[in-house]
């Protein structure tokens, strides 16, 4: 069984992805790589990862959604995060990386905050 | 009565999965509850990651040795690895500003953080362990 299932959805401008499963060490983490890389190739560059059905996460899943994040960055988009569990929160807090990224819970909210 | 659990793994990313289910089976077994059992999870992948990719460097002669114990202080896990070690003040804060968009870096912290002591050697037959324990 994969270790992650990345399902993706269009509105509008915005590309959401919605993960499900783990986003560590190997699979997980490549299977994201290999979205956002071919996302940006097809010149979409405003992404929303959303992380409400990502059950377990550990520092290589989180250092590859910093990848993605200046990855997309890079390419003039911005990433931002949606759902976290209190898991994942918890992660981000402790690495400060809550300082980084732009969290919503509401994803209306969040798509909003792209224009 | 405690209880001394040992395996060893070869140095593949699938070890970090292995090590994971055997220590949550193990605490488990012991009566630890979820939130302890998660804790552990996450540093012992963390740390049997390090081994395969740092210390061992994917090696596949080279064993990863992982011993969990559970006693009346609470849990012990230790993880050997083959490699030629490395002086753990030499790796830099991920949490300080200019490393906030390292891509790596930040297992050690996750261990830290969610153990109660962390501690690194070298082991007299070459290799580096990490001591982690957890205290009920």
């Amino acid at each position: 069984m994969a270790d992650i299932t990345i399902s993706e959805r269009q509105a509008g401008d915005v590309t959401i992805l919605d993960l499900s499963g783990k986003v560590t060490i190997g699979e997980g983490s490549v299977a994201l790589r290999t979205t956002i890389r071919r996302l940006l190739g097809e010149g979409k560059n405003k992404i929303l990862l959303n992380l409400a059905g990502v059950g377990y996460i550990d520092s290589s899943g989180i250092g590859e959604l910093v990848s993605s994040f200046t990855a997309v960055k890079k390419e003039g988009g911005t990433l931002k995060l949606l759902k976290l569990t209190q898991k994942i929160q918890d992660l981000l807090a402790i690495t400060k990386l809550l300082t980084v990224f732009d969290v919503y819970d509401d994803e209306g909210e969040a798509l909003a905050s792209y224009n | 009565m405690s209880e001394i659990r040992e395996i060893k793994l070869p140095s593949r990313i699938e070890s970090v999965d292995q090590a994971a289910i055997e220590a949550d089976e193990f605490a488990k077994s012991r009566g630890f509850g979820d939130d302890f059992v998660s804790a552990i999870d996450l540093a012992i992948r963390e740390s049997v990651a390090n081994a395969v990719k740092h210390g061992n460097k994917f090696d596949e002669s080279k064993y990863v040795e992982v011993t969990f114990a559970d006693s009346s202080d609470g849990f012990e896990v230790m993880v050997r690895d083959h490699g030629s070690g490395f002086a753990v003040d030499d790796i830099p804060d991920p949490t300080n500003p200019e490393n906030l968009l390292k891509a790596s870096g930040r297992g050690i912290l996750f261990m830290n953080s969610f153990m109660d002591e962390v501690s690194w050697s070298n082991h007299d037959d070459g290799g580096m362990v990490v001591k982690m324990v957890k205290r009920r």
